[in-house]
């Protein structure tokens, strides 16, 4: 019998690796243009991490602040980002952005609205004008019901509960992906022309993080394995505002729209310290510098009693925080017996966003594979060194769109017959199984418990040289702690073997942080050195790149940024005119 | 059809026995399911307690220090996305939301998977057929030339519907699934909830009656209210999305004045 044989084998001409907004988007853009479409995610349908999004989508709709357009959203996401963004890419998501808010609103969500019936629009940190559209704090939730409820009535097929763990190539070009179902652990292959990776982030990889079981770097490592690049890995986004007490919440996400409606940030004397670190801004700075700002109080002993600091939204009234942050109203009263109408919240930073992964051309998504697009958290270069709110929900659509549509163009053109290679489809199950082949072997729940500890501890909001170096030699050491990993059980949905496997990609990822971290000896959004506090002209010309080597090794380099054209330029020299 | 769920969303007021320092030597005693398709038995496991835990951090820690391979599902565990609905102690929750100190000390904690559904492993059970209930629903369909204007106070009904996180614990006590199993027959409360958002919808267009009485079976529903009870959302599903949609059943099957009177005037 061939190996072929022996495997579950579906075919379609364009597979899309995640459903959240980013991959049920592009599904949905692939089937419109006539493709077919397969979409395989490693939980339920509807259950991506873009369901959790509180805040709002931003866009500049111009409903609230009439002088909003995509040329001030484009600045401030290219001040946000401290110019290291993909210009084109923040130029296209500001200009595209609108559209397909508007577009989701066609396909039946239902955005809060302003008086004359429009959608309604909130303030949010770094954006010039109220430009987040917004559904209370549960826009994620109203984002991805939207494009499900629209994706399952195109004919896409869904196959849920089902990692995918290598990407299958005949002579370069990308012809499938390898994978497992979590239910019975069985071996399955998706032939396919083209595959978009929306798998989004990494931040498992921190002991404290907003992130799910799913945020393990595997789409960055999937197409890392298969040869591309990826970009910006030094920057992970240190949310200013999680859940600190007590302990079984540490990390839980409190949405910005709290300081968007109105929240203020004080230390345990009372003292409205944003005041100190960016007055004009105060809590609606951008969320490297709120993070860094909460840890600098703590550093100097006027934190909260927990480590973190009091954000207060209470002078707003009952009423109104019940009807605009009732999540956060329950998460509050349910999980911490606090009353966020008559007090303050403890919060501190969390382990968020990545704004690195992998590299992709701006218009079209595709990485340096043929065949390979990505889209959503999992790509990089559009948030540059520090994403703003609000922007990750409308990069989701803007370049799952694109997405959808490239990947399928691509199917169409290259039609030919594509050969699955029996020998990498070997190679992927081997890998698999030799978890079950050892007698001994550590628990992988350990490995990823020190992983957790060493990057929170030592690859985190401030970096230094010593514990960046100290982390790189950790990770080797790790690494190999990782592949003698030992599994109890069967392949039927065994959370175990699949942290088995995820811990690698997360392990990978981690060296791509650290060793980036190491090589910007300079400060910059969310990556700050204590050894380098300054923000260097300098290395705000280049991008970090990460790539495997020939000998397998993790490579890096320095990128020049791309020219960005002189219109674009002058505008981010144009002054504010505009103030909150 | 016997009326009767057994099933009530669990009192808040149960045992806050554990103030102040103290809990971390407490130690809890959970009884787990542990088992497939076929076999299964309740293993017991000690957990020690810290403050502010729930159920499903319990769970976790079962996973990284005593059983690697027990199988539970979680995404958000912050009560958002419905993923990690067990039975605890025979009441539907999400276990995120579960706090330890709702149990008094001594009590054991019994965890098993939803019971409506048929079991995969350990605590995660098959809930795909909610996912094909849901495929055969009329998707939103815009009314012709439509300015996308709507005012708040006509969408608040709807978007109280569309709060749904598909945790399917309302599914999980309906009796009509629950004890006659009439699945093929009969959509279930969250679906009633999605229907009746978009029937609702201000600028919807389309007509998904005669699926509800037919294809949806909506008079199995004899309003017990248990959905409603365990609903983690707060969704006021019997009174805000299931009577209204029988209402407009009966209307348009059952009434021949307001079969008229509705061809007059256009649906609201
Ligand atoms: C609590 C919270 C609140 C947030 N609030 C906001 C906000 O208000 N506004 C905003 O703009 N952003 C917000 N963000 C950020 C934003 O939600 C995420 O960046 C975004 O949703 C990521 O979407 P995605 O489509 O890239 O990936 P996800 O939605 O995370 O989807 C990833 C998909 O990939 C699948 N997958 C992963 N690996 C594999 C594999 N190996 N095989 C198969 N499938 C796989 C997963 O199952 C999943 O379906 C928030 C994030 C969090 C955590
Ligand atoms: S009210 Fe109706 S839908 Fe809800 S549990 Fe009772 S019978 Fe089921
Ligand atoms: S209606 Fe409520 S109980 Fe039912 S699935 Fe939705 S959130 Fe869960
Ligand atoms: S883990 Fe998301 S609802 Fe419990």
């Amino acid at each position: 019998m061939s190996t072929l044989d022996r495997f579950e084998i579906h075919e379609h001409d364009v597979i899309v690796i995640g459903a959240g907004g980013a991959g049920l988007r592009a599904a949905i853009e692939a089937s419109t243009n006539g493709a077919s479409v397969g979409l395989v995610c490693k939980s339920l349908l509807g259950k991506a991490h873009t369901v959790m999004a509180e805040g709002g989508i931003a866009a500049a709709v111009a409903n609230v602040d009439k002088q909003d357009d995509w040329q001030v959203h484009f600045k401030d996401t290219m001040k946000g980002g401290k110019f290291l963004n993909n210009w084109r890419m923040a130029q296209l998501h500001a200009q595209e952005a609108p559209e397909r808010v508007l577009e989701l609103e066609r396909w039946g969500a239902l955005f809060d609205r302003t008086n004359d019936g429009t959608i309604l629009q909130r303030p949010f940190g770094g954006h010039t004008y109220k430009r987040l559209c917004h559904v209370g704090d549960r826009t994620g939730l109203e984002m991805i019901r939207t494009l499900q409820d629209k994706g399952v009535h195109m004919g896409i097929d869904v196959y849920m509960e089902c990692t995918i763990t290598k990407l299958l190539k005949d002579d370069g070009k990308i012809s499938g992906a390898f994978g497992y179902w979590r239910e019975n652990g069985k071996f399955v292959i998706f032939k396919a022309k083209s595959i978009i990776l929306a798998t989004g982030g990494v931040g498992k990889a921190y002991k404290v993080t907003s992130n799910s079981w799913e945020y393990t770097a595997d789409g960055q490592i999937l197409a890392y394995d298969a040869g591309a690049e990826l970009i910006d890995t030094e920057f992970i986004q240190f949310h200013p505002t999680g859940m600190i007490w007590p302990p079984g919440v540490i990390g839980i996400l409190v949405t910005e729209a709290v300081r968007g409606e109105g929240g203020v940030l004080k230390n345990k004397d009372g003292f409205r310290f944003m005041e100190k670190y960016d007055p004009e801004r105060m809590e609606l700075s951008t969320r490297d510098v709120v993070a860094r700002s909460i840890y600098l109080e703590n550093k100097d002993g006027r934190g909260s009693p927990h480590g973190g600091a009091f954000l207060d939204i209470s002078h707003k009234g009952a009423d109104y925080i019940k009807k605009k942050l009732p999540s956060m109203y329950h998460q509050f009263k349910e999980l911490a017996d606090v009353d966020i109408t008559t007090g303050p919240m403890e919060v501190g930073p969390t382990c968020h966003y990545s704004m690195g992964g992998v590299k992709v051309e701006a218009d079209t998504t595709a990485t340096s594979i043929p065949g390979l697009f990505a889209a959503g958290e999992v790509a990089g270069g559009m948030h540059g060194a520090n994403r703003l709110g609000g922007n990750s929900l409308s990069d989701l659509l803007v370049f799952g769109r694109r997405a959808g549509l490239h990947a399928s163009e691509y199917a169409k053109k290259n039609s030919s017959k594509l050969k699955l290679d029996e020998n990498e489809m070997k190679l992927a199950e081997k890998e698999m199984i030799s978890f079950f082949e050892r007698d001994e072997g550590e628990n992988p729940y350990s490995v990823h418990t020190d992983l957790q500890e060493l990057m929170q501890n030592k690859v985190g909001i401030f970096r230094i040289e010593e514990d960046l170096k100290y982390a790189i030699e950790q990770l080797k050491i790790l690494k190999e702690r990782a592949k003698k990993t030992k599994i109890e059980g069967s392949r039927m949905y065994n959370p175990g073997w699949h942290m088995a496997y995820d811990l690698q990609n997360m392990i990978i990822y981690s060296e791509a942080i650290a060793k980036c971290a190491l090589q910007r000896k300079e400060s910059r959004g969310a990556h700050s050195r204590i050894d380098y506090p300054n923000t260097d002209p300098e290395h705000g010309k280049w991008n970090s790149i990460v790539k495997k080597s020939n000998d397998g090794s993790l490579v890096i380099e320095k990128s020049p940024l791309p020219e960005m054209p002189k219109e674009l330029q002058d505008l981010l020299k144009e002054k504010d005119l505009v103030k909150k | 059809m016997p009326a009767e769920c057994t099933i009530k969303k669990e009192s808040m007021d149960a045992g806050h026995d554990l103030p102040g320092e103290g809990h971390k030597a407490r130690i809890a005693t959970f009884k787990v399911f542990r088992g497939d398709k076929n076999t299964g038995s309740e293993v017991e496991y000690k957990v020690p307690v810290e403050e502010g835990m729930v159920v499903l951090d319990a769970i976790h820690y079962i996973q990284r220090n005593i059983s690697p391979d027990l199988a539970v599902r979680w995404n958000c565990k912050a009560a958002k996305c419905g993923s990690c609905s067990a039975e605890v102690n025979g009441k539907p929750r999400l276990m995120c939301k579960t706090r330890l100190d709702d149990f008094s000390s001594g009590e054991e904690i019994k965890v098993y998977p939803m019971k409506s559904f048929p079991v995969i492993k350990d605590l995660a059970c098959d809930v795909s057929w909610n996912f094909e209930v849901n495929k055969k629903i009329t998707p939103f369909t815009p009314k012709e030339n439509t300015s996308w204007i709507m005012n708040q106070r006509d969408i608040d009904r709807v978007q109280e519907f569309r709060k749904c996180i598909e945790c399917f614990a309302c599914q999980n006590v309906c009796h009509v699934i629950r004890d006659h199993d009439l699945k093929p027959k009969f959509a279930g409360p969250r679906f009633f909830v999605r229907v009746a958002g978009l029937e609702m919808h201000p600028l919807d267009g389309a007509d998904r009656l005669e699926a509800l009485k037919n294809d949806m079976g909506i008079g199995f529903c004899n309003i017990t209210k248990c959905c409603t009870e365990v609903c983690p959302e707060d969704i006021h599903i019997t009174d805000n999305a299931i009577i209204p949609l029988k209402e407009r059943v009966v209307d348009r099957y059952f009434d021949p004045v307001k079969i008229i009177l509705r061809k007059l005037f256009v649906k609201r």
